[in-house]
């Protein structure tokens, strides 16, 4: 086992190792719902309680599960703080719990979730199950955000309900459709591994620079 | 037989599972590199699907009547478990089959499309043919959208792409254009 700090475990979800944009988990609801800020961050929360839920009681009974069956164990923890979230989000918010329909009990399957359980949670103590649950949560919510603001600011011309261009902005109704969900994650992840090339370019650029300057001083 | 029809034609191409409803996309993305490849994890989709119609069909006249707040849990649980069964009846019965469909069935299992076909059967009151002729729709549709990508990708191998697009962006990128072109199907569905 690695050793890390408690900082690292923390930090580490939320941008470096983000669930959604580097690793590529949890796809499904990541394009599925994120066609307005408010699914998205609906839809964000509920997988946060779920991640968080099940991580730390996966990390307190993590002596009791017998190894032989432990993935079908993370399912039922995990399958049951579903249900919890589901009926809760039925009885606070019935109108988003409509717009989100069967995309809620199916965070079930969410691989990101049964991942972090088989791969932290059931290997370490509570405190650090939680620092990195919160921390995958949060980089969750933050990738479904960006995803829900870029598609409903370009297909509806409006963030969280008001709108950002005025009356005569042709909104890109393809963005709110689901093929504009693919097309907006594919997009991001240019952008994102463009900004990766270019600060490795740079650093190379950097520890070049150095070794010229370094040469000429001796 | 003509709703049914209906119901296969529309969970085939209008509401494609994976490239409407995004359901299935993690073999979507990982296995789609060969068509070979595709073309069997497609079949064993259909096969779990058909399975889980049945089972969710079962659990939905049977079980959840009594106990509806059971769903998540009641889906989830008997379907990995039948998954699991059948596979370990194909190794003993049929080792050939085993060896075609084999690393693919566990897999499959805990997809996003396998538990989302229960719950809308569920959710839209599907009774038994009908069930089976949704699940068919949506393991043909998937194998569809399998098959598709996995030839847009050989052949893209060869294309010259910006280092930045290589692997999944392009890929996302590819299943955005899949998606649209789909989209025009939906046309099936208004002018009957």
């Amino acid at each position: 086992m690695r050793q890390t700090t408690p900082g690292h475990d923390f930090l580490r979800g939320i941008w470096r190792e983000n669930p959604v944009l580097i690793h590529m988990l949890g796809l499904c609801p990541a394009l599925a719902v994120t066609n307005t800020v408010e699914n998205s961050l609906a839809m964000g929360v509920a997988t946060f309680f779920v991640l968080c839920g099940s991580s730390l009681l996966v990390s307190l009974c993590r002596k009791f599960i017998p190894n032989a069956v432990r993935i079908s164990t993370f399912i039922l923890i995990i399958a049951t703080f579903v249900t919890i979230a589901d009926m809760s989000l039925e009885a606070i918010v019935p109108t988003v719990h409509k717009a989100l329909g069967a995309f809620i009990a199916l965070i079930v399957v969410n691989c990101m979730i049964l991942g972090r359980q088989e791969a932290f949670a059931s290997k370490r103590p509570v405190g650090r199950a939680m620092l990195d649950a919160v921390g995958t949560g949060f980089g969750f919510i933050i990738a479904l955000f960006m995803m829900g603001a870029v598609r409903e600011v370009l297909g509806n011309g409006t963030f969280l309900g008001y709108s950002v261009f005025g009356e005569s902005y042709e909104p890109w109704v393809v963005m709110v459709l689901p093929p504009g969900g693919f097309l907006t994650l594919g997009f991001l992840l240019l952008a994102i591994h463009w900004l990766q090339r270019r600060r490795a370019q740079r650093r190379d650029a950097e520890t070049e620079g150095e070794l010229v300057a370094r040469e000429r001083a001796a | 037989m003509g709703n049914l029809i209906w119901i296969l034609l529309s969970a085939m191409v209008v509401n494609n599972f994976t490239l409407a409803l995004f359901l299935g996309l993690c073999p979507f993305m990982g296995v789609s590199a060969r068509v070979a490849t595709a073309l069997r994890m497609g079949l064993a989709n259909i096969f779990v699907l058909l399975i889980t119609s049945l089972c969710a069909w079962f659990l939905n006249t049977y079980v959840l009547a009594h106990a509806p707040y059971l769903r998540t849990i009641c889906f989830i649980v008997v379907i990995a478990s039948l998954v699991q069964i059948v596979e370990m009846t194909i190794k003993k019965v049929s080792p050939v089959l085993f060896r075609e469909l084999g690393i693919f069935l566990p897999l499959i299992t805990t997809n996003c499309a396998i538990l989302g076909l229960a719950i809308f059967q569920t959710n839209r009151g599907y009774g038994f043919l009908e069930g089976i002729f949704f699940a068919l729709g949506a393991g043909l549709g998937l194998t569809l959208a399998l098959v598709l990508m996995a030839s847009i990708r050989e052949s893209s191998e060869t294309a010259d792409v910006p280092a930045i697009a290589k692997g999944m962006a392009l890929v996302l990128i590819i299943a955005g254009s899949l998606s649209l072109a789909f989209m025009g199907f939906a046309g099936l569905l208004s002018s009957s």
